[in-house]
C-alpha cells in the first residue's frame, strides 16, 4: 500500500489555480523527489498533505489516513521540515529542537545529541541570532531525531553549506537503509538525483513528468566540454549529439544519456586532454521536456 | 572618506518619510492636540483666576497628586496646562523618538534589509544619520505645533514657545540615547527594552526628586529639566543649554559605536541560553506561556502601579473635586450619590479596564502573529491539534486578564484602604469591583477570537470594537445618548460595585456571550486553511 496517494488534487487561492489535477504516489520505503521551480506548487501540495490547507477537489491519503480529518494521529507518525523557517526569537535552538520533537510525541535523546554534533549546531544560541542555514538545521534536527515512518521535507537544504548538505544526504541514506519513506521537495536537480528513487516534476501546478531517474533519462542531457590533441571531426553525424561547437582543440556539445558511451568511445581517437561534463539544470530539463512535447505534437 | 560615510543620507531620509509619513503625522499632531484640549478643559473647569488658584493649592497640599507630575509653578491657565501636559507628553515624545530611531536602525538591520542598502551606494553612517535627522526634525515640528496651538488658543507667547521647545528637547535627548542603544544589542527588542528602562529611570528620578529631600535628582533627568524650565512661570531659557551636552555626547557616541562594530552585530554579545528545553516545555500551553509570560508580568506590574497611584489619590482627589462644582457634578452623574472618592475610583476603574482590553486583544492576536510569521506550521505539523493550540492561547489571555485586573484591584484597594485607614473593608470591595469587569473584557477578547477563527483578515475590527466601547463611554457621560446605544457596549452592563450596584445576572450573561464568541472562533479555526 502506498504511503502517500494523491489523485486529481486541485487547489485554488482565490481565483488563481495553484494545483491542477495533481497525481502523486509515494511507495513505502521510497525516497521520492518532488522537484519544480519556485512557485510551482510544491509547498502547497506538502501543506495539503499535512492538513494545514484545505483542498478544493481530489483525493489525498497519507499513511492510510485523511490528513485534514485525522491530522493529530497522523502527525505522530511523520516529521515535517517547512521550507520557510521562522523560529521564536527568544528561545534557544536547543529548546526549539526539544519542544518540536516532544510535541510530535517524544524523541531519542542520544540521537538528538548526535545530530546536533553532526550538523555542528550551537544549541545555546537564541534563534534571533541564527543565520538562515542555522535555523534550517534546528528544524532538520528536530525532524530527523524523531522516530517516525514518513519524513516530509520542503527544500530542507536551502541555506546549508555543502558540508552540511553532505551530512543531510548521509541521514537520508540512513533512513533508506532503515526502510523509512521520505518525500523531498527541491528545486536542485543534482540533490534529487543523488538521493531519490523516483521523482515527479511539477510546473505551474501540474505534474509534467514522473518516473525513476532511468525512466527520465531521456530528459537528462549531459553537457560536455572536451579538449583534444587533434581537432574533433565528424561528431555531428553521431546520434544523440546536440549543440555542437568546435573551436580548434576545444569542443562543446550536449549528449543524450543513452548516447554517452558511444560518443566517448568515438572521442578517444582524438586524444582527450581534459574533459568536464555537467548535469543539466532544472531549466535545461524543462526546455528538454517542452522540446520533446513539441516534437511529439508535430511528428 | 569622512563624507563618504554619510553618502545616501538624503535618499534614506526620503525613504523613511515615504514609509512612515502617516505615522509621523499622527505622532507629531498628537502632543499639540492634547495641549490644546488640556488648556480648553481647564479653562472650562476653572474659568476664574480664583478657581485656578484653589485648584493649584489643592494640588500643592496633596503629594499623591503632585508627585507624578511635579509642582504647579504658576496658578494660571498656562501654568496648570503645562503642569498637566508635560509629564505624559514627555513620556510620549521620549518613547516615540526612541522607538522611531530604533525602528529605522536596529529593526531594519535585524531584518536584514540594511545589508541590502549598505551594499549599495549608501555610507556606513547614512542609516543612523537619516534616522536621527528625521526624528530630530519631527521634534522641531512638534515644538512648533504645540507652541502654535497654545498661542492660537490665547496663551502667552513666551510660555507656549518654551513648553513646545521643552518637549522637543526631551525628544532630542531620547532620540540620541536610542541611537546608542541601537548599537549595543543584536536584537531590536533588547535595544527597545534598554531604551525604555532608561526612560523609566529618568521618570523615576524626576518623581523622586519632586517628593523627597533630594530634589537635586530632578536635574539629572531630562524630564525633570523639562519642568524646571518653568514655562508660563518666568521661563528659565538657560536650562535649554543643559540639554545640548547630553544630545551631542550621545549622538557622537552612537556614530562612534556604529563604526566599531560589524553589520548585524551588537557591541554587547548576546548571552547563551540553555542547550536543551526544561522538562515542562512540552505542550502548546507551555510554549504560549513561555512566549507570553514577560508581557503579562509587565502589564501586571504596570497595573499594580496604576492601582497604587489611583487608590492613593482617590481620597484627596475627591476633596479637590468639591472645589470644582462642575467636576463634582460630573462624578455624581457617573457614580450616583455615593461618596465622591468611590465615584472617582469607579470612574478611574472603567478607564483602567478599557486599557486592560488592549492587553486581552493583544494576547489573543498573538495567535495571528504566530501564524503570519510561519511559526505555526511546524507546531501544527506535530501531534498538536488545532483546538489544543487555540485553547492554550485563549486560556492564557482569559486568565492573564484576570491576573492583570486582580493586580490593579488589590493594589488600588490596599492604597485606598491605607488612606482611609480601613484596609479590611476597602480591599475586598475594590477588588470585587475591578473583577466585575472581567466578563465584559472577555466579550471583547471573544470578538477577537471569533474574527481570528472566521475571517483573520478582519482581526483589526477587534480594535474597532474597543474604540466603540470607549466612544460610547465618552459620549454617554457627556451627551444624552439613547440607552439602546449605550447597551451595545458590554461595559455598560458591568455592575458598579463601589457605588452600591451588586447584581450577578449581567456577569453571567456577559460570560455566556463571551463563551459563544470564543467557541465560534475555535470552530472557525478548525475549518479554515492555515496561513
Amino acid at each position: 500500500m502506498p504511503v502517500i496517494e494523491v489523485e486529481n488534487l486541485t487547489k485554488y487561492y482565490g481565483k488563481t489555480r495553484a494545483l491542477d489535477d495533481v497525481d502523486l504516489t509515494v511507495e513505502d520505503g521510497e525516497i521520492f523527489g518532488f522537484i519544480g521551480p519556485n512557485g510551482a506548487g510544491k509547498t502547497t501540495t506538502l501543506r495539503i498533505l499535512l492538513g494545514l490547507l484545505r483542498k478544493n477537489a481530489g483525493e489525498v491519503s497519507v499513511l492510510g489516513a485523511d490528513p485534514w480529518r485525522d491530522a493529530v494521529a497522523l502527525h505522530r507518525r511523520l516529521a515535517y521540515v517547512p521550507g520557510d523557517v521562522n523560529l521564536w526569537p527568544h528561545l534557544t535552538g536547543g529548546e526549539v529542537i526539544d519542544l518540536l520533537a516532544r510535541l510530535r510525541g517524544g524523541f531519542d535523546q542520544s540521537r538528538r545529541d548526535e545530530l546536533v554534533k553532526r550538523f555542528e549546531l550551537d544549541p545555546t544560541r537564541r534563534c534571533s541570532t541564527y543565520s538562515k542555514g542555522n535555523r534550517q538545521k534546528v528544524v532538520l534536527i528536530a525532524a530527523l531525531a524523531s522516530d517516525v515512518e514518513l519524513f516530509i521535507l520542503d527544500e530542507p537544504t536551502s541555506g546549508l553549506d555543502p558540508l552540511m548538505e553532505a551530512v543531510f544526504r548521509e541521514c537520508v541514506a540512513e533512513f533508506k537503509r532503515a526502510g523509512k519513506t521520505v518525500l523531498l521537495s527541491s528545486h536542485i536537480l543534482s540533490e534529487v538525483q543523488a538521493l531519490c528513487d523516483r521523482i515527479s516534476i511539477i510546473k505551474e501546478g501540474r505534474i509534467v513528468e514522473t518516473g525513476t531517474l532511468t525512466e527520465l533519462r531521456h530528459l537528462t542531457r549531459t553537457s560536455v566540454s572536451v579538449e583534444t590533441g587533434r581537432p574533433v571531426t565528424g561528431l555531428s553525424t553521431l546520434p544523440g549529439v546536440y549543440n555542437l561547437t568546435v573551436d580548434r582543440a576545444h569542443t562543446r556539445f550536449s549528449v543524450d544519456a543513452d548516447a554517452i558511451n558511444s560518443v566517448m568511445q568515438y572521442l578517444t581517437q582524438f586524444d582527450i586532454r581534459a574533459l568536464t561534463s555537467t548535469l543539466p539544470t532544472l531549466e535545461d530539463l524543462f526546455l528538454r521536456h517542452y522540446e520533446l512535447q513539441a516534437g511529439a505534437a508535430t511528428g | 572618506m569622512k563624507t563618504k560615510a554619510y553618502a545616501g543620507t538624503g535618499a534614506l531620509i526620503r525613504l523613511i518619510l515615504r514609509r512612515d509619513w502617516l505615522l509621523l503625522l499622527m505622532c507629531v499632531v498628537l502632543p499639540a492636540l492634547i495641549a490644546v484640549v488640556t488648556a480648553a478643559g481647564f479653562n472650562q473647569l476653572f474659568p476664574t483666576a480664583a478657581s485656578l488658584q484653589a485648584f493649584a493649592s489643592g494640588v500643592a497640599s496633596s503629594p499623591a497628586e503632585s508627585a507624578p507630575l511635579g509642582p504647579i509653578y504658576a496658578p494660571t491657565l498656562g501654568g496648570i496646562t503645562a503642569w498637566r501636559w508635560s509629564g505624559f507628553n514627555a513620556l510620549l515624545v521620549g518613547l516615540g523618538s526612541m522607538l522611531f530611531v530604533i525602528r529605522h536602525t536596529r529593526t531594519e538591520e535585524e531584518a536584514g534589509r540594511l545589508e541590502l542598502l549598505d551594499s549599495s551606494v549608501v555610507g556606513r553612517q547614512a542609516v543612523l544619520s537619516a534616522s536621527l535627522v528625521v526624528t530630530l526634525g519631527a521634534n522641531v515640528v512638534i515644538a512648533a505645533l504645540v507652541a502654535g496651538g497654545l498661542i492660537a488658543y490665547g496663551l502667552p507667547v513666551a510660555g507656549s514657545v518654551a513648553l513646545g521647545l521643552s518637549v522637543a528637547a526631551v525628544g532630542w535627548t531620547f532620540a540620541a540615547i536610542a541611537g546608542v542603544t541601537a548599537q549595543l544589542t543584536e536584537s531590536a527588542g533588547a535595544a527597545k527594552g534598554i531604551a525604555a528602562a532608561i526612560l523609566a529611570l529618568c521618570y523615576l528620578l524626576f518623581v523622586v526628586g519632586g517628593i523627597s529631600a533630594y530634589n537635586g535628582l530632578a536635574w539629572l533627568s531630562p524630564i525633570g529639566l523639562m519642568r524646571l524650565i518653568q514655562p508660563f512661570a518666568g521661563e528659565r531659557w538657560w536650562i535649554f543649554a543643559l540639554f545640548i551636552g547630553p544630545v551631542i555626547v550621545f549622538t557622537v557616541a552612537a556614530f562612534a559605536l556604529s563604526t566599531r562594530r560589524d553589520m548585524g552585530a551588537g557591541v554587547l554579545r548576546p548571552r547563551p541560553g540553555p542547550a536543551s528545553a526544561s522538562p515542562s516545555l512540552r505542550s502548546p500551553l507551555a510554549l504560549a506561556w513561555r512566549l507570553h509570560r514577560s508581557t503579562l508580568l509587565a502589564w501586571a506590574a504596570g497595573f499594580v502601579l496604576y492601582g497604587a497611584v489611583l487608590g492613593g489619590v482617590a481620597k484627596t482627589a475627591a476633596n479637590q473635586f468639591t472645589a470644582s462644582p462642575q467636576l463634582a457634578q460630573l462624578l455624581a452623574k457617573l457614580g450616583g450619590s455615593a461618596g465622591l472618592s468611590d465615584s472617582f475610583l469607579t470612574f478611574a476603574m472603567s478607564i483602567i479596564c478599557e486599557i486592560a482590553v488592549i492587553y486581552a486583544i493583544m494576547a489573543i492576536l498573538q495567535m495571528q502573529a504566530e501564524e503570519t510569521k510561519a511559526r505555526l506550521d511546524p507546531v501544527l505539523a506535530t501531534s498538536v491539534s488545532r483546538l489544543r493550540w487555540t485553547t492554550s492561547y485563549v486560556l492564557l489571555a482569559a486568565l492573564g486578564t484576570a491576573v492583570v485586573l486582580a493586580a490593579f484591584g488589590m493594589s488600588a484597594g490596599l492604597a485606598y484602604g491605607l488612606s482611609t485607614g480601613n484596609v479590611g473593608y476597602e480591599l475586598p470591595r475594590v477588588l470585587a469591583a475591578t473583577l466585575a469587569y472581567l466578563p465584559a473584557i472577555w466579550v471583547l477578547a471573544g470578538i477577537a477570537v471569533a474574527l481570528y477563527g472566521l475571517i483573520p483578515r478582519f482581526t483589526f475590527l477587534s480594535w474597532g470594537a474597543l474604540l466603540g466601547v470607549i466612544l460610547i463611554e465618552l459620549f454617554g457621560t457627556i451627551l444624552k445618548v439613547n440607552q439602546s446605544i449605550l447597551n451595545i457596549s458590554p461595559f455598560t452592563h458591568v455592575p458598579q460595585v463601589l457605588v452600591g450596584e451588586v447584581s450577578f445576572m449581567p456577569l453571567i450573561w456577559l460570560s455566556v456571550v463571551a463563551f459563544i464568541l470564543i467557541v465560534t472562533g475555535l470552530i472557525g479555526f478548525q475549518r479554515r486553511s492555515i496561513g
